[in-house]
Protein backbone atom coordinates (compact mmCIF):
# COMPACT_ATOMS: atom_id res chain seq x y z
CA UNK A 1 0.00 0.00 0.00
CA UNK A 2 1.73 3.45 -0.77
CA UNK A 3 -1.59 5.83 0.45
CA UNK A 4 1.34 7.88 2.22
CA UNK A 5 4.10 7.22 0.03
CA UNK A 6 5.12 11.14 0.16
CA UNK A 7 4.43 11.08 4.01
CA UNK A 8 5.73 9.95 7.28
CA UNK A 9 4.55 6.39 7.18
CA UNK A 10 7.17 5.57 4.32
CA UNK A 11 10.00 3.24 6.29
CA UNK A 12 10.50 -0.12 7.01
CA UNK A 13 11.55 -1.37 9.62
CA UNK A 14 15.35 -2.16 9.19
CA UNK A 15 15.35 1.76 7.06
CA UNK A 16 13.52 3.38 10.30
CA UNK A 17 16.01 1.81 12.70
CA UNK A 18 19.15 2.85 10.56
CA UNK A 19 17.63 6.15 10.85
CA UNK A 20 16.50 6.27 14.38
CA UNK A 21 19.39 4.93 15.87
CA UNK A 22 22.09 7.40 15.48
CA UNK A 23 19.31 10.45 16.13
CA UNK A 24 18.61 8.72 19.49
CA UNK A 25 21.94 8.05 20.11
CA UNK A 26 22.45 11.74 19.68
CA UNK A 27 19.96 13.28 21.75
CA UNK A 28 20.90 10.91 24.53
CA UNK A 29 24.11 12.61 25.00
CA UNK A 30 22.58 16.08 24.35
CA UNK A 31 20.30 15.21 27.02
CA UNK A 32 22.90 13.71 29.49
CA UNK A 33 25.02 17.19 28.53
CA UNK A 34 22.05 19.68 29.09
CA UNK A 35 20.19 17.84 31.64
CA UNK A 36 22.12 16.40 35.09
CA UNK A 37 19.32 14.38 36.96
CA UNK A 38 19.11 12.30 33.72
CA UNK A 39 23.18 12.31 32.85
CA UNK A 40 23.24 11.15 36.65
CA UNK A 41 20.45 7.91 36.05
CA UNK A 42 22.23 7.14 32.97
CA UNK A 43 25.32 7.29 35.13
CA UNK A 44 24.00 5.25 37.76
CA UNK A 45 23.03 2.53 35.47
CA UNK A 46 26.65 1.93 34.14
CA UNK A 47 26.24 4.02 30.56
CA UNK A 48 29.11 5.75 29.89
CA UNK A 49 29.54 9.22 28.08
CA UNK A 50 29.35 8.64 24.52
CA UNK A 51 28.23 4.85 24.70
CA UNK A 52 27.12 3.27 21.11
CA UNK A 53 24.12 1.55 20.56
CA UNK A 54 23.83 -2.03 18.39
CA UNK A 55 19.91 -1.35 18.35
CA UNK A 56 17.05 0.98 19.13
CA UNK A 57 16.25 -1.70 21.64
CA UNK A 58 19.45 -0.93 23.49
CA UNK A 59 19.12 3.02 24.48
CA UNK A 60 18.31 3.45 27.54
CA UNK A 61 14.39 4.43 28.47
CA UNK A 62 13.10 6.17 31.48
CA UNK A 63 9.48 5.17 32.88
CA UNK A 64 7.26 7.58 32.33
CA UNK A 65 6.53 8.06 36.12
CA UNK A 66 10.26 9.73 36.56
CA UNK A 67 8.60 13.18 34.84
CA UNK A 68 6.23 13.14 37.96
CA UNK A 69 8.97 12.48 40.45
CA UNK A 70 11.89 14.89 39.03
CA UNK A 71 12.45 17.88 37.44
CA UNK A 72 13.86 16.21 34.05
CA UNK A 73 14.45 19.29 31.65
CA UNK A 74 17.42 20.05 29.00
CA UNK A 75 17.26 23.56 28.54
CA UNK A 76 18.47 26.26 30.73
CA UNK A 77 15.30 27.41 33.47
CA UNK A 78 15.16 31.29 31.62
CA UNK A 79 14.45 29.60 28.21
CA UNK A 80 11.59 27.51 29.09
CA UNK A 81 8.76 28.51 27.20
CA UNK A 82 6.02 26.37 28.85
CA UNK A 83 5.51 23.73 31.41
CA UNK A 84 2.77 20.86 30.32
CA UNK A 85 1.43 18.86 33.27
CA UNK A 86 -0.84 15.99 33.15
CA UNK A 87 -2.05 13.55 36.06
CA UNK A 88 -2.28 10.39 34.34
CA UNK A 89 -4.64 8.30 35.33
CA UNK A 90 -3.89 7.31 38.88
CA UNK A 91 -2.96 9.74 42.17
CA UNK A 92 -2.98 12.77 41.98
CA UNK A 93 0.73 13.21 40.71
CA UNK A 94 1.38 15.52 37.68
CA UNK A 95 3.93 15.05 35.12
CA UNK A 96 5.83 17.93 33.85
CA UNK A 97 7.02 18.42 30.35
CA UNK A 98 9.17 21.18 29.86
CA UNK A 99 8.96 23.14 26.51
CA UNK A 100 11.40 25.94 25.14
CA UNK A 101 10.10 28.06 22.14
CA UNK A 102 11.50 25.71 19.62
CA UNK A 103 9.94 22.43 20.78
CA UNK A 104 6.50 24.32 21.41
CA UNK A 105 6.78 25.54 17.69
CA UNK A 106 8.13 21.65 16.44
CA UNK A 107 5.67 19.96 18.23
CA UNK A 108 2.44 20.66 16.36
CA UNK A 109 4.34 20.58 13.04
CA UNK A 110 5.23 16.69 13.63
CA UNK A 111 2.15 15.79 14.80
CA UNK A 112 0.45 18.14 11.38
CA UNK A 113 2.66 15.81 9.50
CA UNK A 114 1.45 12.56 11.16
CA UNK A 115 -1.96 13.01 10.79
CA UNK A 116 -2.07 14.86 7.03
CA UNK A 117 -0.71 11.17 6.00
CA UNK A 118 -4.99 10.19 6.50
CA UNK A 119 -6.67 13.93 6.32
CA UNK A 120 -4.55 15.27 3.55
CA UNK A 121 -3.73 18.49 3.44
CA UNK A 122 -7.01 20.69 2.87
CA UNK A 123 -8.50 21.36 6.08
CA UNK A 124 -12.04 20.08 6.79
CA UNK A 125 -15.19 21.41 8.25
CA UNK A 126 -14.56 19.62 12.01
CA UNK A 127 -17.27 18.59 14.20
CA UNK A 128 -15.69 18.01 17.84
CA UNK A 129 -17.54 15.57 20.10
CA UNK A 130 -16.46 17.91 23.30
CA UNK A 131 -18.07 21.03 24.09
CA UNK A 132 -16.50 24.51 23.92
CA UNK A 133 -16.14 25.34 27.15
CA UNK A 134 -13.19 22.92 27.41
CA UNK A 135 -11.18 25.64 26.42
CA UNK A 136 -13.01 28.84 27.60
CA UNK A 137 -9.98 28.96 31.10
CA UNK A 138 -6.82 29.55 28.54
CA UNK A 139 -4.84 30.07 31.77
CA UNK A 140 -5.29 26.25 32.76
CA UNK A 141 -5.99 23.49 30.21
CA UNK A 142 -7.13 20.32 31.06
CA UNK A 143 -5.31 17.42 29.09
CA UNK A 144 -8.63 17.33 27.32
CA UNK A 145 -8.66 20.81 26.72
CA UNK A 146 -5.15 20.85 25.31
CA UNK A 147 -6.36 17.75 23.18
CA UNK A 148 -9.17 19.53 21.37
CA UNK A 149 -6.81 22.39 20.67
CA UNK A 150 -4.07 20.52 19.37
CA UNK A 151 -6.78 18.88 16.79
CA UNK A 152 -8.50 22.16 15.80
CA UNK A 153 -5.57 23.35 13.58
CA UNK A 154 -6.34 20.37 11.05
CA UNK A 155 -10.23 21.31 10.73
CA UNK A 156 -11.97 24.61 9.98
CA UNK A 157 -15.18 26.19 11.11
CA UNK A 158 -15.42 23.81 14.07
CA UNK A 159 -18.94 22.70 15.44
CA UNK A 160 -18.95 21.34 19.16
CA UNK A 161 -21.21 18.21 19.65
CA UNK A 162 -21.95 19.07 23.23
CA UNK A 163 -23.12 21.89 25.16
CA UNK A 164 -21.38 23.46 27.54
CA UNK A 165 -23.00 21.62 30.59
CA UNK A 166 -21.48 18.34 28.69
CA UNK A 167 -24.64 17.32 26.69
CA UNK A 168 -24.72 16.27 23.37
CA UNK A 169 -25.95 19.46 21.20
CA UNK A 170 -28.37 17.37 18.79
CA UNK A 171 -29.35 20.67 17.05
CA UNK A 172 -25.64 21.71 16.53
CA UNK A 173 -25.27 18.13 15.19
CA UNK A 174 -27.73 18.09 12.73
CA UNK A 175 -26.73 21.71 11.61
CA UNK A 176 -23.02 20.70 11.28
CA UNK A 177 -24.48 17.93 8.96
CA UNK A 178 -26.77 19.79 6.96
CA UNK A 179 -24.06 22.16 5.83
CA UNK A 180 -21.29 19.77 5.76
CA UNK A 181 -22.26 16.03 5.61
CA UNK A 182 -22.48 15.73 2.15
CA UNK A 183 -18.37 16.00 1.40
CA UNK A 184 -15.75 14.65 3.46
CA UNK A 185 -15.67 16.36 7.25
CA UNK A 186 -13.47 15.82 10.23
CA UNK A 187 -14.44 14.20 13.42
CA UNK A 188 -12.43 14.54 16.73
CA UNK A 189 -13.03 13.31 20.08
CA UNK A 190 -12.05 11.02 23.20
CA UNK A 191 -13.13 7.57 22.31
CA UNK A 192 -15.45 7.22 25.12
CA UNK A 193 -16.85 10.87 24.38
CA UNK A 194 -17.18 10.22 20.52
CA UNK A 195 -19.01 6.37 21.82
CA UNK A 196 -21.30 8.48 24.41
CA UNK A 197 -21.94 11.48 22.15
CA UNK A 198 -21.81 10.61 19.17
CA UNK A 199 -22.30 7.20 18.15
CA UNK A 200 -25.42 6.76 20.16
CA UNK A 201 -26.88 10.11 19.46
CA UNK A 202 -25.87 9.60 15.61
CA UNK A 203 -27.95 5.90 15.58
CA UNK A 204 -30.61 7.14 17.34
CA UNK A 205 -31.52 9.94 15.06
CA UNK A 206 -30.28 8.07 11.84
CA UNK A 207 -27.61 10.55 11.30
CA UNK A 208 -25.71 10.33 8.17
CA UNK A 209 -21.86 10.03 9.19
CA UNK A 210 -21.01 7.98 6.12
CA UNK A 211 -18.38 11.34 4.45
CA UNK A 212 -16.96 11.74 8.00
CA UNK A 213 -13.41 10.70 9.15
CA UNK A 214 -12.84 10.54 12.61
CA UNK A 215 -9.55 10.79 14.63
CA UNK A 216 -10.44 9.45 18.23
CA UNK A 217 -8.05 8.74 21.26
CA UNK A 218 -8.03 7.88 24.93
CA UNK A 219 -8.27 4.09 25.42
CA UNK A 220 -11.37 1.91 25.93
CA UNK A 221 -11.23 1.34 29.85
CA UNK A 222 -14.30 3.52 30.55
CA UNK A 223 -15.80 1.88 27.64
CA UNK A 224 -15.35 -1.58 29.02
CA UNK A 225 -18.57 -1.68 31.01
CA UNK A 226 -20.57 -1.47 27.31
CA UNK A 227 -18.62 -4.62 26.16
CA UNK A 228 -16.89 -1.91 23.45
CA UNK A 229 -13.43 -2.46 22.00
CA UNK A 230 -11.98 -1.32 18.75
CA UNK A 231 -13.46 -3.78 16.51
CA UNK A 232 -17.43 -3.35 18.39
CA UNK A 233 -16.60 0.73 17.58
CA UNK A 234 -16.00 -0.01 14.08
CA UNK A 235 -18.36 -2.13 13.05
CA UNK A 236 -21.30 -0.58 14.68
CA UNK A 237 -19.92 2.96 13.68
CA UNK A 238 -20.00 1.66 9.92
CA UNK A 239 -23.31 -0.17 10.27
CA UNK A 240 -25.08 2.46 12.24
CA UNK A 241 -23.92 5.30 10.70
CA UNK A 242 -22.32 4.85 7.23
CA UNK A 243 -18.90 6.23 9.44
CA UNK A 244 -15.85 3.79 8.13
CA UNK A 245 -12.66 6.38 7.87
CA UNK A 246 -11.79 5.59 11.84
CA UNK A 247 -8.26 6.40 13.16
CA UNK A 248 -7.65 5.55 16.57
CA UNK A 249 -4.52 7.35 17.95
CA UNK A 250 -1.91 6.36 20.83
CA UNK A 251 0.71 9.24 22.13
CA UNK A 252 1.84 10.44 25.52
CA UNK A 253 1.66 13.87 26.92
CA UNK A 254 5.74 12.69 28.02
CA UNK A 255 6.13 13.05 24.10
CA UNK A 256 4.04 15.44 22.93
CA UNK A 257 3.89 15.58 18.82
CA UNK A 258 4.34 11.97 18.40
CA UNK A 259 1.28 9.85 17.63
CA UNK A 260 0.81 6.48 16.51
CA UNK A 261 -2.09 6.16 14.35
CA UNK A 262 -4.27 3.35 13.20
CA UNK A 263 -3.75 2.23 9.66
CA UNK A 264 -7.35 2.19 7.15
CA UNK A 265 -7.95 -1.04 7.75
CA UNK A 266 -8.22 -0.91 11.18
CA UNK A 267 -7.10 -2.69 14.97
CA UNK A 268 -4.01 -1.62 14.31
CA UNK A 269 -1.53 1.50 15.54
CA UNK A 270 1.42 2.01 12.93
CA UNK A 271 4.62 4.55 13.82
CA UNK A 272 5.39 7.56 12.15
CA UNK A 273 8.92 7.48 10.77
CA UNK A 274 10.57 9.09 13.31
CA UNK A 275 9.64 6.77 15.73
CA UNK A 276 9.13 3.78 16.85
CA UNK A 277 7.89 0.78 19.28
CA UNK A 278 9.85 -1.75 21.61
CA UNK A 279 7.39 -4.26 23.71
CA UNK A 280 9.48 -5.26 26.47
CA UNK A 281 9.10 -8.15 28.41
CA UNK A 282 8.09 -6.83 32.01
CA UNK A 283 10.80 -9.64 33.75
CA UNK A 284 13.40 -9.47 31.91
CA UNK A 285 13.16 -5.67 29.89
CA UNK A 286 14.14 -7.88 26.89
CA UNK A 287 12.10 -6.84 23.82
CA UNK A 288 9.00 -9.62 23.36
CA UNK A 289 8.77 -11.64 20.15
CA UNK A 290 6.30 -10.35 17.97
CA UNK A 291 2.73 -11.51 19.05
CA UNK A 292 4.04 -11.63 22.69
CA UNK A 293 2.05 -8.90 25.06
CA UNK A 294 4.34 -6.76 26.62
CA UNK A 295 4.93 -2.99 28.47
CA UNK A 296 5.24 -0.54 25.65
CA UNK A 297 8.35 1.94 25.16
CA UNK A 298 8.09 4.63 22.73
CA UNK A 299 10.90 5.86 20.80
CA UNK A 300 10.90 9.01 19.24
CA UNK A 301 13.79 11.81 17.94
CA UNK A 302 11.03 14.70 18.51
CA UNK A 303 11.79 15.70 22.40
CA UNK A 304 15.18 17.81 22.86
CA UNK A 305 13.74 19.94 25.38
CA UNK A 306 13.16 16.80 28.17
CA UNK A 307 14.42 13.58 28.37
CA UNK A 308 11.52 12.10 26.72
CA UNK A 309 12.98 10.37 23.65
CA UNK A 310 12.64 6.88 24.82
CA UNK A 311 9.94 6.56 27.48
CA UNK A 312 8.48 2.94 29.11
CA UNK A 313 5.05 3.90 29.38
CA UNK A 314 2.50 2.30 31.69
CA UNK A 315 0.32 0.20 28.88
CA UNK A 316 0.68 -3.12 28.20
CA UNK A 317 1.00 -3.41 24.32
CA UNK A 318 1.65 -6.38 21.89
CA UNK A 319 3.19 -6.08 18.15
CA UNK A 320 1.25 -7.49 15.72
CA UNK A 321 3.75 -7.63 12.64
CA UNK A 322 6.33 -6.25 11.27
CA UNK A 323 6.61 -4.72 7.38
CA UNK A 324 3.22 -6.95 6.87
CA UNK A 325 0.16 -4.18 7.03
CA UNK A 326 -1.40 -0.98 5.80
CA UNK A 327 2.02 1.16 6.52
CA UNK A 328 5.47 -0.07 6.65
CA UNK A 329 7.38 -0.51 9.85
CA UNK A 330 5.43 -2.42 13.40
CA UNK A 331 2.18 -2.31 13.49
CA UNK A 332 0.66 -2.89 17.08
CA UNK A 333 -1.98 -2.56 19.64
CA UNK A 334 -2.22 -1.59 23.16
CA UNK A 335 -3.83 -3.60 25.54
CA UNK A 336 -4.50 -1.48 28.77
CA UNK A 337 -3.02 -0.10 31.56
CA UNK A 338 -0.10 -2.15 33.43
CA UNK A 339 -1.42 -3.25 36.83
CA UNK A 340 -0.03 -0.86 39.31
CA UNK A 341 2.37 -3.40 41.25
CA UNK A 342 4.16 -4.32 38.10
CA UNK A 343 4.36 -0.46 37.17
CA UNK A 344 5.86 0.66 40.50
CA UNK A 345 8.31 -2.35 39.30
CA UNK A 346 9.38 -0.78 36.76
CA UNK A 347 10.14 2.39 38.72
CA UNK A 348 12.16 0.42 41.37
CA UNK A 349 14.26 -0.44 38.61
CA UNK A 350 15.74 2.93 38.18
CA UNK A 351 15.68 4.09 41.53
CA UNK A 352 17.39 1.45 42.47
CA UNK A 353 20.05 1.78 39.60
CA UNK A 354 22.81 0.02 38.84
CA UNK A 355 24.86 1.09 41.13
CA UNK B 1 -0.26 48.82 1.88
CA UNK B 2 -4.77 48.34 2.39
CA UNK B 3 -3.81 44.66 2.65
CA UNK B 4 -1.66 45.08 5.91
CA UNK B 5 -4.39 47.67 6.82
CA UNK B 6 -7.48 45.24 6.69
CA UNK B 7 -5.18 42.53 8.26
CA UNK B 8 -4.43 44.70 11.13
CA UNK B 9 -8.04 45.24 11.89
CA UNK B 10 -8.76 41.86 11.78
CA UNK B 11 -6.00 40.52 14.42
CA UNK B 12 -7.08 43.90 16.68
CA UNK B 13 -10.60 42.53 16.00
CA UNK B 14 -9.88 38.55 16.29
CA UNK B 15 -7.69 38.81 19.49
CA UNK B 16 -9.17 41.24 21.12
CA UNK B 17 -6.63 43.44 21.44
CA UNK B 18 -5.99 47.44 22.32
CA UNK B 19 -5.52 48.99 18.87
CA UNK B 20 -2.06 50.25 20.14
CA UNK B 21 -0.48 47.25 20.29
CA UNK B 22 2.04 47.25 17.58
CA UNK B 23 0.50 44.63 15.43
CA UNK B 24 2.78 44.58 12.39
CA UNK B 25 5.49 43.55 14.40
CA UNK B 26 3.65 40.65 16.39
CA UNK B 27 4.67 37.54 16.95
CA UNK B 28 3.02 34.19 18.07
CA UNK B 29 2.93 34.21 21.44
CA UNK B 30 4.50 37.56 21.82
CA UNK B 31 1.00 38.22 23.54
CA UNK B 32 -1.55 36.80 25.79
CA UNK B 33 -3.96 36.78 23.44
CA UNK B 34 -2.20 35.23 21.00
CA UNK B 35 -2.30 31.84 22.19
CA UNK B 36 -3.47 28.42 20.50
CA UNK B 37 -6.82 29.49 21.73
CA UNK B 38 -6.67 32.99 19.44
CA UNK B 39 -4.85 31.90 17.08
CA UNK B 40 -7.96 29.78 16.22
CA UNK B 41 -10.02 32.39 16.19
CA UNK B 42 -7.38 34.24 14.04
CA UNK B 43 -7.13 32.20 11.31
CA UNK B 44 -11.04 31.88 10.94
CA UNK B 45 -11.23 35.79 10.93
CA UNK B 46 -8.40 36.07 7.83
CA UNK B 47 -10.41 32.97 6.48
CA UNK B 48 -13.74 34.80 6.24
CA UNK B 49 -12.57 38.57 5.62
CA UNK B 50 -9.94 37.74 2.79
CA UNK B 51 -11.89 34.63 0.98
CA UNK B 52 -9.56 32.56 1.29
CA UNK B 53 -8.44 28.85 2.92
CA UNK B 54 -5.12 28.03 4.74
CA UNK B 55 -3.41 24.74 4.60
CA UNK B 56 -3.06 22.98 7.88
CA UNK B 57 0.38 23.65 7.27
CA UNK B 58 -0.08 27.31 6.73
CA UNK B 59 -2.40 27.44 9.67
CA UNK B 60 1.05 26.16 11.79
CA UNK B 61 3.31 28.00 10.22
CA UNK B 62 1.28 31.74 10.63
CA UNK B 63 3.85 33.08 13.22
CA UNK B 64 3.59 36.55 12.47
CA UNK B 65 1.89 39.32 11.25
CA UNK B 66 3.91 39.39 8.68
CA UNK B 67 4.32 35.86 7.75
CA UNK B 68 0.64 35.93 7.83
CA UNK B 69 0.81 38.97 4.90
CA UNK B 70 3.07 37.16 2.68
CA UNK B 71 0.56 33.73 3.56
CA UNK B 72 -2.45 36.25 2.09
CA UNK B 73 -0.53 37.75 -0.78
CA UNK B 74 0.77 34.13 -2.51
CA UNK B 75 -3.23 33.40 -2.38
CA UNK B 76 -3.59 36.07 -4.05
CA UNK B 77 -6.02 37.94 -1.61
CA UNK B 78 -7.05 41.14 -2.66
CA UNK B 79 -7.76 43.92 0.52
Amino acid sequence: MTATAEGVFGLAQAEREAALLPALTELTEHHRATCEPYDRILGSLGYAHGAEFGTVEEVPWLPVRMFKHHVLKSVPDDEVFKVLTSSGTTGAEVSRIYLDKQAAGDQPRYLGRTLQAVLGEKRLPMLMVDTIGIIKNRRSFSARGAGVLGMANFGRQHVYALDEDDKPDVEAIKGFLAKHGSEPFLIFGFTFMVWQYLYEVAREHELDLSNGILIHSGGWKKLIDRAVDNAEFRRAFAADTGLTRIHNYYGMVEQLGTVFVEGPSGNSLYCPDFADVVIRDPETWAEQPVGVPGVIEVVSTVPRSYPGHALLTEDLGVVHGVDDGDWPGKRFSVLGRLPRAEARGCSDTFSGGAA
Amino acid sequence: MALNDKLRDVFVEALGIDASVDVENLKYRDIEEWDSVGHMALVAAIEDEFDVEFATDQVIDMSSFKVAVDMLEGLGAKA
